[in-house]
This record gives C-alpha cells, structure tokens and sequence, in this order.
C-alpha cells in the first residue's frame, strides 16, 4: 500500500498533491491494475489532511479514468499508466544522460543545470496550458 | 447558500458585554459537512460565536441557529452539538474511565465502543485522574468526549493552543480521522493559520468583532492575488477587482486583490498567496474604507 | 445525572456521615443513663454530663454553618471556577436539570444529616431541658433561643437553609472561598436575627398581667449607686420553662414606668444587692420586703409581662420551619433562575 506525503510549501494545493503522487506510483510500478489505493481514513489518519481533500483527489482520478470507486469496500486502480510511456523510459533516459555530460563538460554546476532544467519546463508548461 | 445546508447560520448575530461589543452584526451560513475554520485575532469574538453556538450564552441582537434548532433549546438540541472549550476543561478528581462514565451517562447517542478504542489507541490510563495527565492527552481526552457523544456538529475552541507540535499533529490525525468515518461537521477555532490551513476546507474571520470574510479556502485561495507594481492609488483598479489590502512606499504599491478574472494589466507583477497570507490582508485595518462581509457564494 | 451529582459529592457526604455516627454513638452510649435520672436532675449531672450538653448544643449550631460552606457554597462556584460547568452544559442534559440533580442531592444530604443530629440529641437533652436547681444554677427551657434551635425539627429546616443559601451565593459570587465567607457571614447573621426579631412574633405572644408577690418574684434589680437609684422588677410565669420576652412594670393608671417608686428602695436591705439574696439573711429583711411588695400591690403596681408558653413549642418550632423552609425554596428559585438565565 503507497504512502502519501505534504509539501506544505510547495504551492501547490493538496488534492494535486495527492493525484499526483498517484500518477506518479502508478508511473513507476508501484501501483498496478487492480491495487487498492489508501482508504481516505487511513490517509487523512496520516497526513491530518481534510478527507473532503482526498475525495475530491479521488474523484479527480476517477475522472479521468483512472480509478474506479467500489463503494462499501474501497478505491482501486483501473488502467495502469506505464504501458504506453514506460517503453519510451530506456531511450529519454539515455538522452537526458547524454545531455547531462554535455552542460558538466560545458561547465554548469549542478545548481545552474537545475535551474536551466526548471525554467525551460515551466516555460514549456504554461505554454502548453496557455 | 440556503440555511438548509448550513449547520450553523446566523442573521445579525451580535453579543454584548457591559459595554463592549464582542461580536457585531454577524451573517453568516456555514456548510456542513465540512471542517471550517474560525480565524482572528484574539479579542476578534471567536469563542463568543462557539460558545453562542454551544448556547452556553444568549444573544444580544439577532439570531442563531445551529442544526436546525436553537442552541441549547433542550436535550435532543444538546445532543447534536459536541463542544470543547478553551483549555479543555476536565474534572481533575476524575479518572479517565470515570470521564467516559459521565459520557455515558449523560449522553443518549454515547458510542462507548468508540471511546473506548480511543482511550486504548492513544494509550492513556483508564485509572489516571485527569488532573495528572498532561496538556495533550488532556486535550486528547476532552475530544473523546466531544467524538463519542456523535454530535452533527463538533466545536472546538482553540484546541491547539496549549499543545507542543507533535500533541497538535496527533490531536489533528485524531479528529481527521474520525471526520473521515463519521462524517460530521467540525468548526475550529485558532489564531493560528497554519495549523488551520492542512484540515479546514472552509474558512471564516473574524475581525474586530465582526465577519470579515468567508468561503470555502479552495476559491479564496484561487481568487486571491499579490499585486507589485509602480506607486498606483488602489481605487483606480477595474471594479471586478477588490482591494483587500494595500501598502505604498514612494514608488511601489503592493495590494493584495480578490479577482473574479486574470489580472490582465502588464504593470502588475502577479504573486500567489498561502492562506495565511490571504488571512492576515484580511486581518489588517481596511485601509481603503470597505471592512465589509466578503461572501463566497 | 445522579451519579454524576453523586460522584461530586460523595466526600462530603461520607465525612457528614462519618460525624454523625461518631456523635449517635457517643449519645447512645451516655443516654440511657440521663434518661434513667430522677429527681433533682440537674445536681446528679457530671461534669461530662454538662459538657456533652453544651457539645450538642455547638455540634447542632455549627453543622449548619459547615454544610452550608463545604457542600453549599462549592455546589456552583466552583465548578465556575473550573471551567468545568462548560463541560457539563455541553452534554445532552439542560442546565435546569443538572441544578436540579445537583441540589437536590445536596439538599437531601444536608437534611438527613441534620436530621439524625438532631434526633439524637434531642433524645439524649430531653430530661434535662429546664432542670432546675435551687442552688446550683439551671439548664435553659427548651423554648428559649439557644435551645430551641437545637431540639425538634428546626436545626433540619437551619441546615436545609444553609445549603441553599451557600449554593445561590456560590452561582451568583463565582469563586468558592468568598462564597464561603459569605454564606457563613449572612447565615450567622439570620441565626442572631431571627430568634430576636422573628421568632417571637411568629405566634401573638401571650400578654399577661401578674400581681407583684413573694411567689412570683423573680429578682430586683438596681441601677446604679446612690441615695435613690432606679430600680427595677422581674417576675416569672406559672411554669419556669416559659420564655419571657418582656417584663414591664405598671404604674396603677396602666402606664409602663421604668423605676419603682422612689420609697421602694427603703425596703432593701444595705448591701450586698439583693439580687444575691441567700436564705441566710435574717427574717426581718424577707418580711420587710413581703411589706412592701405588698403595698406596691396595694397601690395598684402590677407586672406585665410578654411570654410565648412553653407549651407553644412544637407549634412554633413548626412556624419557624415554615419560614425557614419559605426562604429556603426562594433562593432555589434565585439559582435556578440565576443559572438558567445569567450565567454564562
């Protein structure tokens, strides 16, 4: 069973918090088709978050397919989120350390490479959202 | 709002000590089913309005009405109202299971299965006298009381007052979970915003003995913006924009602002703000003349 | 709600019951014996005796006052002091019956320790109320104030009183130990009042006239030194347990004066004052005062005086109840209102 944490200075809300620390175990494995997620009293009892937080996160996911509710027992995973990107994990892995000898040899430290990474990202976010 | 899904609403709701007004023409519905919370600074009329709620005072001016009834108006009317006071009052000749007892006893809706599991969760000494338990398992055991007793709507005044942050962390898990199961209504007060910001999906303050704003913390957080900016007299902004709050050095103005849409004029620099910061534009002295009721909804 | 009441209240009341059976048992123990004692009573007494009677009389005066600060006083006050009335108001019981319980609880317990307090020793004083001796002094009538609030049913009615007198004081102070003060200041305060101001007027007191004479002289009094000093008379009823209000000489036109006429000190022997008078002073003085008072009653001087008859005991033990119990139940009333409507 995952576990889920607060950034309470991070900006950004709790229920997205919590969405996407479950995309985010669903990407990586640790959450397959048919898991069940965390009740809301077993997270709330964690993390002393609203459980109205945790719903609305839920429903969000549910949403978007990616849950599904069984009332009276719990919330389980429905789809899993590796198949179609984790093929393309191998590759986009060995481009980033590709791209990561290229700023060491043309002398960025790595303060400077995270944020030449962060500001082109959120650059390419809001672009994408705008 | 309709008062139908309010579980605490109030029309001119004012009280009156001797000469002092602790609480002034309040209006204001809040939800159920949700965890609000009561925010001010102190002397702002907070516990005035719970213990009004609690109808362990009467009101000056106005009404009040809380689960349908009015406070206090009789024993199934006291049922549905959980309240723990300031500073957790316990009878310090009592043990813990004699606490439980008085529950029991006094309380028809009582779930002893409940506190029980609690009492032994928390790992307190049925045997100990209240008297001797410390601050946090005081309080602890205060909300036990106010959760066993299945109310539609639990008070809490400033329940985290006296607690150390591991105390306040657990005694907010506590209560969490138990919204989570049982899905009642909770109103919160603190002085604190911080503490608030984690649990409460709804949010309150009170300034000065009167509702300076109110709304589900989601919105206010959404509609809230920083504005920086060169030197600009704050009544001269589009009217879909509201000045909560404003300071100016010679050259820069800084205002925070309640928005309906996107800030679209270019000299603002736009900033987001944590709830707390919203709360203490709210908490400062109006300077532009308006310290109005501000309703979400 | 009554275990609760109970629960608060169950130190006092085993101390309360701790006192009364000590003193039930040491009365039972030296009872009998007073109650097998006949002829002249009080001479046959001990000195344990007479100082186990004044131990019943303090024990019955002080119960009161000590129910009223211990169980009275702290009732409201302090759980207003604790904080501790927002816990219980919040439960599911209204205010008005958590009072109720609470009072009642306490007003019960003041009752029936008064009570059996005050069975016991009027039990164990009965035989001795009004025993008379000639030479040795006496024990007051059963009538007259300091034993009247302490026989029958009145203490019981005192007690009651001072618990509902301790527990408005305490709703409406809010602080335990000036409540205490309070209700023990206003409570001797109503105990000296009332037997002085009260008590004899519950029933019309009984005006009689009696004529000035050897058998019903009580004693003379003078004021004074001097040639002519005022002087004045005191006479008894017919029965000795009778409690005099008032004795008042009349001149023969009706009129209360306050001194004798002016030849009546002739008829006093030189000192030592008369009051003192023993059997061992010649016969001639006795006649010469016989002389006189025979021709103040010729002349048509008769004594007035104001009594409420020992027989009236019972009836005026039941007047003062009512009062007391009037009083009682109207700072009941006080509280209840006070609590229900004030308080906060």
């Amino acid at each position: 069973m995952i576990q889920f944490s607060l950034d309470s200075r991070s900006g950004v809300s709790p229920y997205l918090q919590v969405v996407q620390q479950v995309r985010h175990a669903m990407r990586l494995g640790l959450l397959r088709e048919g898991d069940q997620l965390p009740t809301v009293k077993d997270v709330v009892a964690n993390l002393a978050i609203n459980p109205n937080t945790v719903l609305k996160a839920y429903r969000e996911l549910e949403r978007d397919g990616l849950v599904g509710a069984r009332p009276g027992v719990g919330t389980f995973v429905t789809r899993t989120l590796t198949d179609s990107s984790l093929a393309a994990h191998e590759p986009l892995r060995r481009d980033l350390l590709r791209w990561l000898g290229k700023a060491r040899r043309a002398g960025l430290d790595d303060e400077s490479i995270e944020a030449l990474f962060a500001s082109t990202f959120r650059a390419t976010a809001e672009q994408d959202i705008a | 709002m309709s008062t139908a899904d309010s579980i605490l609403s109030a029309r001119g709701l004012g009280k009156r000590y001797r000469r002092r007004w602790a609480l002034t023409d309040c209006t204001l519905d809040i939800p159920a089913g949700h965890v609000t919370g009561l925010v001010g600074p102190n002397g702002a009329g907070k516990t005035t309005l719970l213990n009004l709620a609690a109808g362990l005072l009467a009101p000056t001016t106005g009404t009040i009405e809380v689960c349908g009834g009015r406070p206090a108006a009789g024993p199934e009317q006291l049922a549905k109202v959980g309240y723990v006071a300031q500073d957790t009052p316990t009878y310090p000749g009592l043990s813990v299971r004699d606490h439980l007892e008085f529950g029991a006893r006094l309380n028809p809706r009582w779930d002893a299965a409940l506190a029980r599991n609690r009492i032994d969760r928390l790992g307190l000494d049925p045997s100990q006298k209240a008297g001797r338990l410390s601050g946090g398992q005081r309080a602890q055991l205060a909300l036990t009381l106010g959760l066993a007793k299945r109310p539609e709507l639990l008070l809490l005044d400033e329940p985290l007052a006296s607690l150390d942050p591991l105390a306040r962390r657990e005694f907010l898990q506590s209560l969490m979970e138990a919204v989570a199961e049982h899905g009642f209504s909770v109103v919160l007060s603190s002085h604190l915003v911080a503490d608030l910001e984690r649990v409460c999906d709804h949010l309150l303050v009170l300034v000065d003995s009167r509702v300076r704003v109110t709304g589900e913390v989601e919105e206010l957080l959404a509609s809230h913006r920083l504005l920086t900016g060169p030197r600009r007299d704050p009544a001269s902004l589009p009217t879909g924009q509201r000045v909560v709050s404003a300071s100016s050095t010679d050259v820069q103005s800084t205002l925070v602002v309640r928005t309906e849409g996107p800030i679209l004029d270019p000299a603002w620099t736009v900033g987001a703000l944590t709830l707390e910061d919203v709360v203490l534009a709210y908490l400062s002295p109006a300077e532009i003349g308006r310290p109005t009721l501000e309703v979400a909804r | 709600m009554i275990w609760l009441s109970w629960r608060q209240l169950r130190i006092q009341a085993a101390a309360a019951a701790l006192g009364v059976a000590v003193a039930a048992i040491v009365l039972a123990v030296t009872g009998p014996r007073i109650a097998g004692l006949t002829g002249n009573i009080f001479d046959q007494l001990t000195q344990l005796d007479r100082w186990l009677y004044s131990a019943g009389i303090v024990v019955l005066a002080v119960t009161p006052v000590v129910l009223g600060a211990f169980l009275g006083a702290p009732l409201v006050a302090r759980e207003v002091e604790g904080g501790t009335h927002r816990l219980a108001w919040t439960q599911s019981v209204t205010r008005g019956r958590w009072l109720a319980t609470k009072l009642g609880l306490a007003l019960t317990t003041a009752a029936v320790t008064m009570g059996v307090l005050a069975l016991a020793v009027t039990w164990w004083a009965d035989p001795l109320d009004a025993a008379q001796s000639e030479t040795r002094g006496s024990l007051p009538s059963r009538i007259t104030p300091v034993a009247f609030d302490m026989r029958g049913i009145v203490p019981v009615a005192y007690g009651v009183f001072a618990v509902a007198l301790g527990v408005a004081v305490g709703a409406v102070v809010r602080r335990s130990l000036a409540a205490m003060a309070i209700t023990l200041a206003v409570y001797v305060f109503v105990t000296v009042a009332v037997p002085i101001w009260v008590r004899p007027h519950l029933i019309p007191p009984v005006r009689q006239t009696v004529a000035l004479g050897n058998d019903t002289l009580d004693g003379i009094t003078m004021h004074g030194d001097g040639p002519n000093p005022p002087t004045t008379v005191t006479v008894h009823t017919a029965n000795p347990a009778d409690w005099v209000l008032s004795n008042q000489t009349l001149d023969p036109s009706g009129r209360a004066i306050d001194s004798l006429p002016s030849w009546f000190a002739q008829c006093l022997p030189p000192p030592p004052p008369v009051a003192a008078e023993k059997a061992g002073q010649g016969a001639a003085s006795r006649n010469s005062l016989n002389a006189c008072l025979q021709r103040l009653s010729d002349e048509g001087y008769r004594q007035q005086v104001i009594y409420q008859p020992a027989s009236r005991f019972w009836s005026l033990q039941w007047a003062e109840t009512g009062v007391f119990a009037v009083a009682s139940g109207l700072l009941a009333w006080l509280t209840f209102w006070w609590v229900r409507r004030r308080l906060t």
